[in-house]
């Protein structure tokens, strides 16, 4: 096991490595370049010439990528052009806001998604099958954003039941223990902040839970009728045991395996899902502040972020393959 | 590494498990015999049908000039004077003016042609990675399984990335056009073809009639092309189904993240979406059209795809 | 739809959430006092810096002008130049010498008093400037307004003209330049010459610019990043900068010097949303209670709903910038018959009436209707498709292909949605004969750098006015050779000079009017709009007087 740890770790280090100069060569030969965004709204060419030399940009690029290197394993990834912060606090003032979103998608789907598969799996073929089924595929084909954006006109606009932006009402006194604003709330023993964070995190939860909810929902689904035909399960059916005796011993435990596994997995995709979504409930997380960034060409912020993400989805994953591990002792890590 | 991987490597694994080399042929009968009974799978393909139909004749009998702002007197966004459904204008005019109608039938073609370029792109460099990989790993020695390994990480390395994030990186990185859109969309796709086509093609090297025919002295450049690669392609063209359906939908959050065409006049689905949202307490019509429009294609699609992966499949399909 | 399905289950998952929302929708709904309620304002964009003569954009200004006030202001809601911590200021003939007189019982924030020293102090500390704080980006203002610095060291850097500053007694500080500059009394109002307290300067001088050697830290100063060090006269100071939730939060000095404008509400928040269509809803949700650069279709919404939509005075222009020499090369534009074609085949009255707000006037010069020298006589041309096209027939150009660069993901307060105003030129021109090639770009930094380096032969462009005098427009634009225009023309270029170099401010008015008619003879781009920014409050809300400059000051603000 722990050799298998150290091995998956070790893959990490080309993996970063080699995505770093990719994405470094790529970034420094496009137009633009990084000192235009430094610059407000009142550029000259004489200003454009200052910052290059400033930031030492017409020197050989495998100089820079070397510089980047070094400053890199001192635990520096340069600074942010919008915000002019360095990147690794821009991180860690955003990720928690990203970490949490995540979560709390990941448990509307689960809640959702699982008793959803289930009964839909135990009455395949009708009614409730079909439409959980088709609104399933619906739930992969909407497009996330446009999903966000009605379910916030709609709830927040005209409802007024939830908030359209942000992580926490602006102007609410908080202390930052953790940076988790929910977590924080608790425990300050201020339970206002708790709640407000909690009723930002529904309508942008939602949104982001609509893949993985459709994922899971079929994942279930699947899982449940391939168990429901072993035949153990008929076995037991003959023996005549209690329905509900099955359910929980059989058919459930047997089914959620691989479901498990496939939410474990799924953290990582959401990140996809949290450009967007953040982006359209202006959340500050890591997926808004990439996409302004993207915007600004903010180059230390692109670069610093996609490798924190690339190691964060090998990390998870990781972890998962790990899990899997200990809740099925029948799969043996090699 | 993630469920996305899973089910390739699944649908990689039935290649094998129905193929009786007949050159694939075993693959389509299964398939259509499954796809008949399935209504699911003829909705896909009616929605495709009429997507297809509506993309190759939609600039013959638009009945405008999407581009023209021939009724621009008539709107105005700053009064909220938009228009709605009439007779001269079946759809209404957007908010400059021009034919609602005339714009949703012409953006159907772009975004087929970005759906479908991307899909190919994606599949036709990453089947070539895939199929090198697959080919040295299933055949070759010590150099094959060093090249396999290579590539592999390379993939990996595209598969650490969420997807949207890699195609905003691309786009970003590119420059906005029409091309660079169906790039960063089809990119995205390479690590999905290439992880498939690698892993259909070991599952069958080590089948039975592959090793049969090495024993028999076969060239293997001949294995590969004359048995192996025809057999992979079915999962493939499962995959591709899907792709599209993803494609259209990336583009769309591509439009929306600002990537899109560059060329606003002209109509695609995407970008009149992500237009149509600003006026969506006034005008909600805008973003409705385009918004159906781009759900039912990529439902389309994936009812396809989903129904066909099941007929391959024998375990779903009990 | 059928879809609704697991969304609603979803929605019964969140019902225990809701309920805890419910606790803080109702506090929100109470009633709003000044002292309680916090007043929550949205911009598009994070300020820069908590110290405004780092920067040079309105987002920053916005927040900075509660905090610092200058010698000079421009009346509230309007474009009169006076007096702020200057009761009275006066000029030598010859404009090299000012002389102010300063309010005398003016504290800072931190305690300590307003003397001419201070003020002095404040515009040594910008002449004396070094290193970091040399570059163009960082002081541009002070660069714009009095040239370079003492020991200017970099050869791009302009020559200073600012000379000195003395103070001739406590409350009189007398400033000296070289020479005379229609750029000043206005420069004196710029929300970058807000003079800082003795004590923060102190602490400013402690830390070291960054130095230039390490590429990856260009950062603005530490003092800026957070509230606590820097200190000003203004009637709020600031708290708190959250960077995470971008969020700026100011609180009310109770020591404010001019007891009769002491601002109102005790906590302002100027929080950043960046999209317009996000931040109506946030003020249809009641989340916010004002936000800045309001979509021109949502002030009908936005009425609708109740909100106060105050509509601001006109001090800014759009234009269509025709480059005549595009990569080194002249472009057709500068025939000028092809110019006067694109002219007429424009047809402003339409792209006013379909995108801008009421109140948006057409434009014919290249200069805001309230200022000094606006003429009203200069040539027009008008829309006339017929003209157009004989125009460019004369001129053998009947086929002619052009690029139009145009931003994207940004409204300007003159320029409401880019987008749809260059496909309405686009159209406009296809309909006289020539074929448009767009070419969209991420404003910052691809569409300036495009339009300033002279690659692009069509672009959509405006300013706002920093300040009330004419040559902050037409000196930005003709004062020299621009690549963005690609012209030279002696005549214009001498006359604006002379006029940067004359003291005398109605001597001033008549070159400007004089300018103005030679400009629009010879056509160097379209003039299309002149703008009112909107900007939205909330039904309880009474808004500060609305300011043409876009620089209210919030103090006047207040909860119903």
């Amino acid at each position: 096991m722990l050799r298998f740890i150290v091995r998956r770790l070790l893959q990490l280090i080309p993996t970063l490595i080699g995505l770093s100069i990719l994405l470094f060569v790529w970034l420094h030969n496009l137009p633009g370049g990084p000192e235009a965004a430094l610059l407000g709204d009142r550029t000259t060419p004489e200003r454009r010439k200052q910052i290059r030399a400033l930031l030492h940009l017409d020197d050989p690029i495998w100089v820079q990528y070397g510089r980047f290197v070094k400053n890199m394993l001192k635990g520096d990834f340069g600074t942010s052009v919008q915000s002019n912060r360095p990147v690794i606090d821009e991180f860690a003032t955003r990720f928690p806001a990203t970490i949490e979103l995540g979560i709390t998608a990941m448990l509307i789907a689960v809640i959702v998604g699982i008793p959803l598969g289930y009964l839909a799996a135990r009455r395949r073929g009708g009614f409730l099958d079909s439409s959980v089924v088709t609104s399933s595929l619906l739930g992969i084909c909407i497009p996330v954003f446009f999903l966000a954006y009605i379910l916030k006109e709609i709830f927040s606009v005209q409802l007024g039941w939830f908030p359209s932006i942000g992580q926490l009402s602006p102007g609410l006194e908080t202390t930052k223990v953790t940076g988790f604003a929910v977590l924080d709330g608790l425990l300050t023993g201020d339970l206002t902040v708790t709640s407000d964070a909690l009723a930002h995190l529904v309508l942008p939860g939602i949104a982001l839970a609509s893949i993985p909810l459709a994922v899971i929902v079929r994942m279930t689904r699947a899982s449940v009728l391939e168990v429901l035909g072993e035949d153990y399960v008929r076995t037991a059916e003959s023996k005549g045991l209690k329905e509900s005796t099955i359910r929980a011993r059989h058919v459930l435990r047997n089914a959620m395996l691989p479901v498990i596994t496939s939410i474990g997995l799924l953290t990582g995709s959401l990140l996809s899902g949290a450009v967007l979504t953040e982006t359209v409930f202006d959340f500050n997380g890591i997926g808004s502040f990439l996409a302004r960034a993207i915007d600004a060409r903010d180059y230390s912020v692109l670069m610093g972020f996609i490798l924190f993400i690339a190691t964060m989805y090998v990390l998870i994953n990781l972890l998962v393959d790990i899990s899997y591990s200990i809740i099925d002792p029948r799969v043996r890590v090699r | 590494m993630s469920t996305k991987t899973d089910k390739i490597d699944r649908l990689a694994e039935l290649t094998a498990a129905t193929s009786d080399d007949q050159k694939g042929a075993g693959i389509w009968r299964e398939a259509f015999r499954g796809l008949r009974r399935s209504p699911l799978a003829l909705t896909g393909a009616v929605i495709i049908a009429v997507f297809v139909v509506m993309a190759v004749i939609g600039p013959f009998v638009a009945p405008y000039d999407p581009v023209a702002t021939t009724w621009g007197d008539e709107v105005s966004q700053s009064q909220n004077h938009f228009v709605g459904m009439r007779a001269e204008n079946w759809l209404g005019l957007d908010q400059l003016g021009r034919d609602e109608f005339s714009r949703m039938l012409i953006g159907a073609r772009q975004s087929l042609m970005v759906g479908v370029i991307a899909t190919l792109l994606g599949f036709a460099v990453g089947a070539a990675l895939g199929g090198i990989s697959g080919a040295c790993q299933g055949l070759g020695r010590k150099l094959g399984r060093t090249i396999d390994t290579v590539i592999m990480r390379f993939i990996d390395m595209m598969l650490a990335l969420p997807s949207l994030l890699l195609a905003v990186s691309i786009a970003a990185l590119l420059g906005r056009s029409l091309t660079t859109l169906m790039i960063a969309v089809g990119v995205v796709q390479i690590p999905i073809f290439a992880r498939l086509f690698r892993g259909s093609m070991i599952a069958q090297s080590h089948s039975d009639y592959v090793l049969a025919a090495r024993a028999l002295g076969v060239r293997r450049s001949r294995i590969v092309f004359a048995h192996i690669v025809p057999n992979s392609l079915g999962p493939v063209i499962v995959q591709a189904t899907l792709s599209l359906a993803t494609a259209i939908i990336e583009a769309a959050a591509l439009s929306f993240l600002g990537l899109g065409n560059p060329d606003m006049s002209q109509p695609e689905w995407g970008a009149m979406l992500a237009k149509g949202q600003t006026f969506i307490s006034v005008a909600p019509q805008l973003a409705l059209y385009p918004a159906v429009a781009i759900i039912i294609t990529a439902l389309g699609f994936t009812l396809l795809g989903e129904a066909m992966r099941e007929a391959l499949d024998p375990k779903l399909r009990k | 739809m059928r879809l609704k399905k697991p969304k609603t289950y979803a929605l019964l998952a969140a019902i225990p959430a809701l309920a805890l929302a419910a606790t803080t929708a109702c506090t929100a709904s109470a009633t709003h006092s000044n002292d309680k309620t916090a007043f929550v304002f949205a911009g598009a964009g994070d300020p820069k810096s908590l110290d405004p003569s780092l920067a040079s954009d309105g987002e920053t200004f916005r927040v900075t002008r509660q905090v610092f006030e200058g010698l000079l202001t421009h009346k509230s809601g309007g474009t009169k130049i006076v007096g702020q911590l200057a009761k009275t200021w006066d000029t030598s003939k010859d404009g090299k010498t000012w002389t102010f007189h300063l309010h005398d019982n003016v504290k800072f924030h931190d305690g300590s008093k307003l003397t001419a020293q201070v003020v002095c102090d404040n515009y040594d500390r910008w002449f004396n400037w070094k290193g970091t704080y040399q570059n163009a980006a960082v002081s541009t203002y002070w660069q714009d307004t009095f040239g370079g610095f003492k020991h200017n060291e970099s050869k791009e850097t302009p020559p200073p003209n600012y000379n000195s500053c003395t103070a001739k007694d406590d409350l009189t500080p007398v400033i000296k330049v070289n020479h005379a500059s229609a750029r000043l009394p206005g420069g004196f109002t710029l929300a970058s010459m807000g003079i800082h307290s003795p004590k923060s300067l102190k602490t400013y001088a402690k830390e070291s610019a960054p130095k230039g050697d390490d590429p990856a830290k260009l950062t603005y100063p530490d003092y800026s990043q957070k509230a606590g060090e820097a200190a000003g006269t203004g009637p709020y100071k600031y708290k708190k900068w959250d960077h995470g939730e971008s969020e700026v939060t100011l609180t009310r000095f109770d020591g404010y010097w001019n007891a009769k404008e002491k601002a109102h509400i005790k906590t302002m928040i100027v929080k950043t949303i960046p999209k317009e269509n996000d931040r109506k809803q946030a003020l249809l949700s009641d989340e916010i209670q004002g936000y800045d650069l309001v979509a021109p279709q949502d002030v009908s919404t936005l009425k609708d709903k109740g909100m106060q939509v105050p509509k601001r005075g006109v001090f800014n222009l759009m234009y269509l910038g025709m480059d005549q020499k595009k990569d080194g090369k002249k472009t057709p534009l500068a025939d000028k018959r092809v110019r006067e074609a694109i002219a007429q085949a424009i047809n402003k009255k339409k792209i006013i009436k379909q995108i801008y707000p009421p109140g948006a006037t057409v434009a014919k010069e290249f200069l805001a209707p309230t200022l000094d020298g606006y003429s009203d006589d200069v040539k027009t041309y008008d829309y006339n498709k017929d003209a157009a096209k004989k125009l460019l027939k004369d001129a053998g150009q009947s086929k002619l292909k052009i690029d139009l660069c145009e931003p994207t993901d940004v409204t300007r307060p003159y320029l409401p949605d880019p987008e749809d105003v260059s496909q309405n030129i686009k159209a406009d021109l296809e309909a006289i004969g020539v074929t448009v090639t767009e070419n969209p770009m991420k404003w910052n930094p691809d569409y300036q750098d495009a339009v300033n380096n002279g690659k692009c032969s069509l672009y959509i462009l405006g300013w706002t006015g920093d300040y009330n005098e004419a040559y902050n427009f037409l000196g930005t634009w003709f004062g020299t050779y621009k690549d963005s225009w690609g012209f030279k023309d002696k005549k214009i270029f001498d006359l604006l000079d002379k006029i940067d170099n004359e003291p005398s401010v109605s001597k001033r008015k008549d070159m400007y009017v004089e300018a103005n008619n030679l400009i629009m003879k010879y056509l160097p781009g379209v003039p299309i709009a002149h703008s009112p920014p909107s900007i939205a409050f909330a039904s309880y809300v009474n808004p500060p007087k609305v300011s043409p400059l876009t620089s209210e000051n919030f103090a006047e603000t207040s909860f119903k």
